[in-house]
């Protein structure tokens, strides 16, 4: 199966489904992609036995604030600068680009890259869904460990990282990020096909294009949504307060929605790291990470992003389940509540109806 | 002096009428006047500036000031018509390439601009560093390439909205080149963060100056002829003014204008500050939200004529509602528009002898108005009674998605099918139909004050009090600049964007201050 430049759209929708209110701004990348598929023609999806069990799979993404990289675009060479500094580590060619994370604008960010280099791109990713994170990966919940990361910026600057875990790899490339001026290329967890079994989400390209084209093709794009991702509708209603504030590097805070027709009366909070966390009401967890909560326009059903969601905006919070590994209790132990600092266990979000938290 | 200037002219071109309007010192209307819209706009503007001066009480040498809230800009985007050939450089390479300018646009508008576009080295980064050292010789060869075929330049380079100084050396270069006299928007200048919407922003800009100074010249004339000597200040996409030579360089601002005027008009007919406003027309109905006096703003991307642009317009629900909204009888029930009779409701409504029933017939059927110069025939009454059922549950779901809170809001009910509105509608506390309802946009435009608005990316280091009493004294400075008068500039709007995954306490600071006229 071919990306073409017409299924740009529909794959951008679904990303920025996946996003969560994160994982970078997709309006961008998908003028880079159609761009570079315009010019260099359509990219190959493949999934992992349609390569070689050593063959290699470099994820890669934008790291960085997305406010910089709706200003500063990229060169579209910096996963070139990438790759050359990864094969030259390996000393072994790549096989096939991937998403790091298929949420937001790094779910398209492969693409362009691969139509250029005439690579193909493997139908998953490395999360499911945009986690703040570089550590909040599947493949450390398989225990994989990202033994290097490479940084790349546009000016052909790249920086080898060796970090003895995940939490370092994330501090060390976000420090470089910032010198590189807030945003830049990155790969890790590059890893054999052989390796890569188990370790990543297969399926999330194909995902995202599904979830966008079931969205343009429908009279009531919210109800599609929900049925193409068995999402269950938390409420409908205007956002009523929306707080937010940097702390750490990441934009922390909560947006509130009240409710109306029949969800009048209700509120239920969102609280954001970047990405959406947790949903309540009345102190009760109706969905929490790993599992993806996400706001969408209530008549586009099209996502809402942390950065742009405003008071007065009219949002259905869609709560749906996280890829089955992140329910595993490593997977909660990276990415579940606790790991964002909330004092209170993992509730599936099918069963998050009333749990105090 | 030897004549009192207290006067003002008020104009506003809307789909289907342009109104003029005269105030006095006290905001009192003098006199009104509607008038159909012409097709090139500059007529219906003449006709509407002539009947109205033409009106008893009107002193034509007692107008300070006329205001004009206009479409021409709007107009030659979506026809592609009167459009400059524009020189469009982004600065910004080794960064900034993977999309190059005008991609994604429509080809017919590529075409109608030229399509003459260079992506040169240089640009900014966040913190002021250089991506790297601008090329001047780069641009110096671009705008020699296109000397001859292109009317305007329009620049933008990455972060500019901060560091402008790319943008201004690459200016000059494009003065030297193709002469002084050269039109050049600058992006820093036109929008906010956000490089490709600026750009597709100040690309406009640069093309529709010609429109602009065909409007500003007509305008002049017009008034001239009328011997009336006033300042001409033209209604922005903020329900704030701009002077006129303010317009011929930022005519891309005066997109929007008409939902803005209109939620100001009612602000003003009903001295509230917080309400919801209906512009109710004859084929849709327009809400608007009224916080703080001015129209709430909408959250999504504008687009204009088929480009994405950064633009914040006034948050406006559409609903296919307006007066001459055409009532069928379906076997299964009864369907409403959304196709309306429009400007040929005095003929063809039930109420005025006509055939086809409207839901103004409904509004006269069921008491609501008194207007038409016939009762409807029998046989409509069931269908209308329903179609009456309809349209107040359109509006009531309306009315739910624009409010916000538990508590109930007053309603302002203007425009020419306002008659439509139910006195009695949930969440709402009171219905206000203000008088000159009918003329609320044109009277918006004239009661409009001046503004400026500052919004960039700055570091919070110094404290956040500081950044933000910073950031108010550069918006004051730019409402002063626009024309408002010192004394009285208030602070409207102040918003706060921490931006993620930065170590620095930084943040995007937009701030908006507003106020009257000075020398009035």
């Amino acid at each position: 199966m071919f990306i073409e430049a017409g299924d740009i759209d529909a794959l951008a929708r679904g990303c920025a489904v996946l996003g969560t209110g994160g994982g970078g701004e997709v309006s961008t990348e998908a003028l880079v992609a159609r761009q570079a598929i315009e010019q260099y023609g359509p990219v190959r999806l493949v999934t992992l036995d349609d390569l070689h069990d050593d063959d290699i799979v470099m994820p890669v993404g934008g790291i960085g604030a997305p406010s910089v990289s709706a200003e500063k675009i990229g060169s579209g060479d910096e996963v070139e600068f990438l790759r050359a500094a990864v094969e030259g580590i390996l000393s072994l060619p790549v096989g096939a680009l991937m998403a790091g994370e298929i949420g937001g604008g790094n779910g398209l960010y492969p693409i362009a890259a691969a139509a250029r280099m005439g690579l193909p791109l493997v139908d998953g990713d490395g999360i499911g869904r945009a986690f703040p994170e570089v550590h909040m990966a599947s493949m450390n919940v398989a225990g994989l460990m990202p033994e290097f990361v490479v940084v790349a910026d546009e000016r052909r600057n790249s920086v080898l990282i060796r970090p003895i875990d995940g939490k370092w790899a994330e501090l060390l490339a976000r420090a470089v990020t910032e010198v590189f001026g807030g945003s830049a290329a990155m790969a890790d967890y590059v890893m054999p096909v052989s390796r890569a079994r188990g370790a990543i989400i297969e399926g999330t390209v194909s995902q995202a294009l599904r979830i966008g084209r079931a969205v343009l093709s429908a009279t009531n794009p919210v109800a599609a949504l929900v049925e193409a991702v068995g999402a269950v509708k938390l409420i409908e209603g205007k956002v009523a307060d929306v707080e937010r504030h940097t702390a750490g590097g990441f934009v922390r805070g909560s947006v509130v929605v009240e409710g109306y027709g029949p969800d009048a009366g209700r509120l239920v909070r969102v609280e954001i790291q970047n990405e959406n966390l947790v949903a309540l009401e009345d102190g009760a967890v109706l969905a929490c990470v790993p599992d993806l909560i996400t706001l969408v326009d209530s008549q586009s059903a099209d996502a809402v992003a942390t950065e742009v969601v405003r008071y007065g905006q009219r949002v259905a919070i869609l709560a749906f389940p996280c890829a089955p590994i992140w329910r595993t209790p490593r997977g909660i132990e990276i990415a579940g509540p606790r790991a964002f600092g909330y004092d209170f266990d993992y509730v599936p979000m099918e069963a998050g109806h009333g749990v105090q938290a | 002096m030897a004549f009192r200037l207290d006067l003002r002219l008020g104009i506003d071109v809307g789909g289907t009428h342009t109104d003029a309007v005269i105030l006095d010192r006290d905001n009192v209307v003098v006199a009104k006047t509607k008038q159909p819209t012409s097709l090139d706009v500059t007529t219906g503007v003449r006709a509407a500036i002539a009947a109205v001066i033409a009106q008893p009480g009107v002193d034509r040498e007692r107008i300070s000031h006329v205001m004009l809230g206009t479409t021409h800009a709007t107009n030659a985007v979506l026809e592609r018509r009167r459009l400059h050939s524009v020189a469009v450089l982004r600065v910004g390479a080794p960064s900034s390439v993977a999309v190059r300018p005008l991609f994604g646009w429509p080809a017919d508008l590529v075409a109608a601009i030229g399509g003459h576009a260079e992506i040169v080295r240089g640009g900014y980064e966040y913190d002021g560093r250089e991506i790297v050292a601008f090329d001047a010789e780069a641009t110096r060869a671009f705008f020699t390439s296109v000397k001859g075929e292109v009317e305007a330049v329009a620049i933008s380079a990455v972060f500019s909205p901060m560091f402008a100084t790319h943008e201004l050396a690459a200016a000059v270069i494009a003065r030297e080149v193709l002469g002084a006299d050269i039109i050049v928007s600058l992006s820093h200048e036109i929008g906010s963060l956000g490089l490709l919407a600026r750009e597709n922003a100040t690309v406009l800009n640069a093309a529709l100056t010609e429109v602009a100074r065909e409007v500003a010249t007509a305008l002049t004339t017009s008034l001239q002829e009328h011997g009336i000597d006033a300042s001409v200040l033209f209604a922005q996409n903020d329900g704030t003014l701009m002077a006129l030579d303010y317009a011929v360089r930022f005519p891309i601002l005066t997109i929007g204008s008409g939902p803005a005027n209109s939620i100001r008009g009612a602000a003003f007919l009903t001295g509230r500050t917080d309400a919801l406003v209906a512009d109710v027309g004859g084929t849709s109905t327009d809400f608007g939200m009224l916080v703080n006096g001015f129209p709430r703003e909408s959250t999504s991307a504008v687009d204009i004529g088929g480009v994405s642009t950064n633009f914040r317009m006034p948050d406006v629900l559409a609903i296919a509602l307006g007066g001459g909204t055409i009532v069928r009888q379906t076997p299964t029930g009864v369907e409403l528009g959304p196709d309306s009779v429009g400007y040929r409701l005095p003929s063809e409504a039930l109420s005025f002898g006509g055939s086809t029933p409207t839901v103004t017939d409904a509004a006269v059927q069921a008491g609501r108005a008194t207007i038409g110069t016939m009762p409807a025939p029998a046989g409509h009454e069931r269908a209308l009674s329903s179609a009456l059922d309809i349209v107040d549950s359109m509006i009531a779901d309306a009315v739910d998605r624009m409010k916000l809170g538990k508590g109930d809001v007053a309603l302002i009910v203007v425009g020419g099918g306002s008659v439509l509105i139910p006195e009695s509608i949930p969440g709402v506390s009171q219905v206000l139909r203000p008088d000159h309802y009918d003329v609320a946009n044109a009277i918006g435009a004239a009661i409009a004050q001046v503004s400026g608005r500052w919004d960039e990316v700055v570091s919070m280091a110094p404290g956040r009090t500081r950044v933000i009493e910073a950031a108010c004294a550069q918006a004051r400075a730019r409402a002063i600049e626009a024309g408002a008068d010192p004394e009285h500039i208030e602070i409207v709007e102040i918003d706060e964007i921490p931006l993620a995954y930065l170590t620095e306490p930084v943040a995007r600071i937009s701030v908006k201050a507003v106020g009257p006229l000075g020398r009035l």
